[in-house]
Formats: C-alpha cells, structure tokens, sequence
C-alpha cells in the first residue's frame, strides 16, 4: 500500500445521507477479476445525470470526496474503494461509515476521515458556494481544514491504523511477524472444531 | 483483560485471541472462511504476487452462488464475464487445495444458507466471509461477520485477523410475536427502530423471549439483517434449539466430541449482570408485519401504514433522504402500504430462502394463484433446501400457483445473475437491501418476509395472509 501522510485539493461536495456500496459501484462492475479500471462505474447510475455533481466541470480533478452521513453502507464490496481510487480520490469525508467500507479503506490508504455532524455540514455548504475550496487532511496530526471557508476539524484513527496509513505498511506482513503465536493457538483449539476435509 | 462477567460476544473474542497487545488492534484466529466467487479472485491473485499460500485450506470453504444462473444451469452460462468468474474460483480453489462447491454439486447454494446446513457454522466459532451478510451465522451463537478482499487475502495467508474490539449491543425483544409477524418483520422494526447507522462499530446480541421463541432459521433471518441496521455481527446464544438443530449434520462433531462441544457450548451464554455499552429494547407484542416503502431498509412501516410524507421527518437528511427515496420509488406521500401495486415478487436470498421460509410461502400459495400480470419467482438457499422442498411437494405447490420454481443462488437479490428488474419494475421481495439498483438497474425493491411475498403475488398489492381467498 502507497503511504499516505497528507491529502490535500479540491475536494466534491455529495450531498447525500445512506449513499451504500451498490450506489459507490452497481453490482454490474463485480463480476470483474481484476484489481483495477473500477473508476469508471463509480457511482455509475448517478452519473447518466448531466447535473450529478461528479459530472459538473468545476469539481474536476478534485481529490476528496465529501459526503452525507452513512457513507458506505451495506456490501463489503471492496470494489467501492477501488472505485473511488481509480477516479482519483485519496480520502472520503463523513460523518459516519459503514465499518466494513471504513476497514477496507484503510487496507488500500484511502483516508475514510470522519468527521463532527456540524464540520461535515460546514464543508458541503462552503463546497457547494466555492468549488475551488481547498482542503487539507493530515493523516499523522488527525486534522481537516479549510482555511479559506473558515473551517477546521478532527477525525479519529486508531494509533495502528495510521501507523499503517502513514508507513504504507501491508497487514499481512505485519501479521506474520507473529507466526509463531499463531502456530502456538493453533495447537490449542480443540480437535472437534469443524474442518471442511472431514 | 477478561471480565469477571462476559457477554457472549467476550467470552468468544477472548477464547479466538492470537496474541493482544497494548495499541494494536487484537489478533483474532478465524475458525471457519467462507469465500464466494466475487470477492475472492483478487485475493487469490495477492497471494500469487507476494507468493504466500493458503495457511489453513481445510478450514476454508468455497461456494459459487451471486453469479450463478437459476435456469437452464445445465447449458453454459450466457454472460461471459460471470463465466469467467466462476471458472476462476473453482481454478483457484483447485490451485490452493480448498473444497469448493461449484454449480449443480448437491452442496451448493447462498455461502450463509450452506454453512449453517451441513453443520460447518457452530457456536462459539469465528466466522468470516467477503461478504456483509456473514452476520446470519451469528444465528449459531458464532461471532460472524463480513470482510473486504484484502481481510479476505489476510485470512487466507495467516488464517487470522487484526480486529479493533466492538462495542456491543443489546437489542431485547420480549413477549410474544403475535401470528403472522415473522423473524423478518422483527428485524426490519429494529432497522425502523435504530436506523441503518444504529449499530455501527457494534456486535448486536438478540435476547429476550420472543428471539428465544424463533427457530433457527428465524434467528438465521434476524441475525443476517444486523448488517442493514449498521452492525457488522448479530448473534443469539446457543440453547437446546442451537444443539437440535445442528446433532447430526454432516459436519457437527459426534459421539464424543459432540459431548465436549456441548459442554463448551453451554458455557458461551451471557453472564447474569454482564453489561452491554448500548441497549434497546422492543415489545414483541404490538408488532405487525412491516413493509419498506424507500432505499434504505430503515424506511419501513408496518403493512397497516402508509408511505410518509417526507415532511414529517424532523432531521433535513432524513426530510431530504425520504424525499429522493419517493421520487425513486414512484411513490406519493400517503398511499397507503396496501394500495401499492407490484410487478413483480422474489421470494429467496440469504435472508429468507429456507425450508421455513418456502414452506410458509407456500402454505400461503397453495390453491391460490398469481394474479395475472404479475411475475413471482421462488429461489430455494441451497440444492439441499431444493430437494427438501420437492420432496415436500413444494415445488408443484408453487408451480401449480403461477409462481416459478428455480434453480438455487442469490438470484434476484443482487441481480448479478439474468435475474433482474427493468427500470420503474416494482417488486416485493424477501431480500435485505432495498438499495437503489439492487435488484436491477432503475428497480423498485419493497422488503417484506415470504408471506407476506406470497400474499402480494396473489393480490398484486401488499397484502397479508390473511386477506388470501382459499
């Protein structure tokens, strides 16, 4: 995973509550073998609509998405993160995830930055008036701003998580530094646990 | 640090943990992997890259289920990028050494049908699956939840997963549910309830009289919703019913070992005075069957309401939330629930496709008929729940009623498969998510429990049991 220390840009204001994971990609772009190319069905339905906000000319090239509350609800598609890779954005701003959404953010250094009900409505209303808003998140200090508009918030990471985030570290190879614990708990489970041979 | 009174949540957290240490998140070992054709392949390609293997194949298991067709399943399947994503999993899963059932094997179904089924989902386990509805096996008094792909790549490298722990939740329901009033119901008033956030970051534990008084596939149906009220676990304690249902199957452990389960399996339940960071409780006792009229299942009401004026709602997100969802759905603000004609009605899913489910469809159907017009398609969980329901004479109930009879997968829940809605197509179905496009792009999803499915196909407007002519 590519280390994430500080993501900063303009950033597109969606202004929707319980935006899910077959809303973020239709279950149509799943079928898919490959890791990549999933930018193209982000939000797929909603941008047949010439006036869906990601369609509209001044929020091109924006790098953080902000949205309602709920944000990616329901499947634990990790597509939806893909998705919002591939188009070009590094972190997602709500003020409440789904948590399996949230996780897999983090397994791919998408920042899922959660933020006070009242911040994130402060920066959907100065995005919608100032498309050129620029917003930065610093990953290790745990900050958003946007000084321009006058705001400036916190979000919560746990410390691993943005240890990870910031070193860009894998959590497999984290996990077998400690093979040896997992050999040792192995030899303590009981025997009548199901196995799927017998 | 264990507490000297555990919730079940606790007491399985704790006998799973690897290793725990200060300012990580714990190490929990995963008992059983459950892994389906659409969240695996990229997984199975990170192992390839990093060359690791799969550290524990014989606690993995493999099943081809979102993709797969539920006609003519014995011809090639049509749609060559679902073709292609079958054939990889059975390739991977032969490449790995992991048992996998692919289409048409007698074992095949809805990866949270066919674990409970052949006995691999027990109490006290952990469960994992790239997929959200692994919250059903919960039901077993399993902790049970789902995963993205790189969780899905972790487990099969170290069979094991960094988890911050949840908070928990109890959700109680006491009384008794009065007739009609499903497992379904229960959970869609929870979701109406607590909202589609209200269990985030939680583990739920159903309890009281009316969860203990539902059967296993009840529960199964309750604990697979949690996902949809926010909470990415839902379980119920094991009791006698857990042990009745599972003595037997083919992978419950026997003679012995079934004593020593037993014995670790009556230990699991809730200490008397253990607390929970969050509670809620519901009375069993006014329930009715509910209806979803939006694109969340948090927008629901009972079948005797009617859809709410987006007005009514108190928060500007919800007023606005509510507002879109009318304007989706193609419905106006005070129709009532039973006015509201439907297309089309799917009666399967993880959720509701079981032997109980199609039975009480069933029971509904038989001598009645579809109303003309309207297409009803009947989706069993698994080939095993299939052949119970033939051998039942199920099947010629529900064809003899206009409904069709279907090969086993998720089906039309997801519309992954040829089973889709059109644009504007309205539909009661038995799924969990009345998601927009769900169940086909521009579809209309209403969420109800199968007999009340069954009723709707039979009037062509929500309706209950009840008002069915015989």
């Amino acid at each position: 995973m590519r280390p994430v220390t500080v993501v900063s840009g303009t950033a597109v204001p969606l202004d929707r509550s319980d935006v899910d994971t077959d809303q973020i990609i239709p279950s149509d772009w799943l079928k898919r073998v490959e890791r990549t190319g999933f930018g193209a069905g982000l939000f797929a339905e909603w941008r047949d609509d010439r006036s869906f906000v990601l369609n509209r000319e001044e929020y091109a090239g924006a790098s953080i998405l902000v949205a309602g509350p709920n944000f990616g609800t329901g499947s634990s598609r990790e597509h939806a993160v893909w998705a919002l890779l591939d188009y070009g954005f590094e972190a997602v701003v709500s003020p409440r995830f789904g948590d399996i959404f949230a996780n897999n953010c983090t397994k791919q250094g998408l920042v899922p930055v959660r933020v006070d009900p009242e911040v994130g409505r402060a920066l959907l209303d100065a995005l919608a008036a100032d498309p050129s808003l620029e917003v930065t998140i610093d990953v290790e200090r745990g900050t958003i701003e946007a000084p321009a508009a006058g705001i400036a918030g916190t979000f919560p990471l746990d410390e691993f998580t943005r240890t990870r985030l910031v070193h860009g570290w894998d959590d497999i190879g984290l996990t077998l530094r400690h093979e040896d614990s997992i050999t040792a708990y192995e030899a303590t489970r009981p025997a009548w646990r199901p196995s799927a041979s017998a | 640090m264990a507490k000297s009174k555990m919730t079940l949540v606790d007491k399985v957290w704790e006998s799973h943990l690897v290793r725990s240490a200060e300012g990580e998140p714990d190490l929990l070992f995963i008992d059983l992997h459950l892994v389906h054709e659409v969240t695996s392949p990229q997984a199975f390609e990170g192992l390839r890259m990093a060359g690791r293997g799969v550290r524990r194949p014989d606690l993995t298991v493999a099943t081809a289920d979102h993709n797969v067709p539920t006609v003519d399943v014995d011809k090639p399947i049509a749609d060559p990028v679902s073709k292609k994503q079958l054939e990889v999993l059975a390739a991977n899963c032969e490449e790995f050494g992991i048992v996998c059932y692919p289409m048409g094997h007698a074992n095949q179904g809805i990866v949270h049908v066919i674990g409970p089924e052949l006995g691999l989902s027990q109490p006290g386990m952990t469960i994992v699956c790239g997929d959200s509805h692994t919250s059903t096996h919960g039901a077993l008094g399993a902790l049970a939840f789902g995963i993205g792909t790189s969780e899905v790549e972790h487990v099969l490298a170290t069979q094991t997963l960094p988890q911050i722990r949840p908070a928990t939740m109890a959700v109680t329901v006491d009384g008794e549910l009065p007739p009609g009033v499903t497992a379904k119901d229960v959970a869609l008033a929870i979701i109406g309830r607590i909202g589609t956030g209200g269990g985030m970051g939680h583990v739920v534990e159903y309890r009281g009289t009316a969860i203990t008084s539902l059967s296993m596939e009840g529960r199964m149906t309750l604990c697979n919703m949690s996902i949809e009220g926010g909470a990415r676990a839902g379980m119920v304690a094991p009791d006698d019913a857990t042990f009745a249902y599972l003595e037997g199957r083919p992978h419950a452990p026997k003679g012995k070992a079934w004593e020593q389960a037993l014995d670790e399996w009556r230990a699991l339940p809730t200490d008397e005075g253990a607390t929970f960071d969050k509670e809620v409780v519901l009375e069993a006792a006014g329930l009715l069957p509910h209806v979803t009229w939006g694109t969340n299942p948090g927008q629901v009401v009972a079948i005797d309401g009617s859809v709410p004026d987006p007005d009514s709602f108190a928060e500007p997100a919800e007023r606005e939330a509510a507002a879109r969802a009318l304007a989706y759905m193609g419905l106006t603000a005070g129709t009532a629930i039973r006015d509201i004609q439907v297309d089309t009605v799917f009666i399967g899913s993880c959720t509701n496709s079981r032997i109980e489910d199609l039975r009480a469809a069933a029971a509904v159907a038989e001598g009645n008929h579809v109303v003309a017009g309207v297409r009803a398609l009947v989706v069993p969980g698994s080939h095993r729940v299939k052949a119970q329901a033939e051998s039942e004479g199920l099947d010629e109930v529900f064809r003899a009623a206009g409904f069709e009879w279907r090969e086993p997968g998720c089906s039309m829940c997801l519309a992954m498969n040829p089973d889709k809605l059109t644009p504007g197509e309205r539909c009661a179905s038995t799924s969990n998510r009345n998601f927009e496009g769900r169940q086909g792009r521009g579809g209309r999803t209403h969420l109800v429990s199968p007999a009340v499915a069954a009723a709707t196909a039979v009037l062509g407007r929500f309706g209950l049991p009840t008002e069915v002519a015989r």
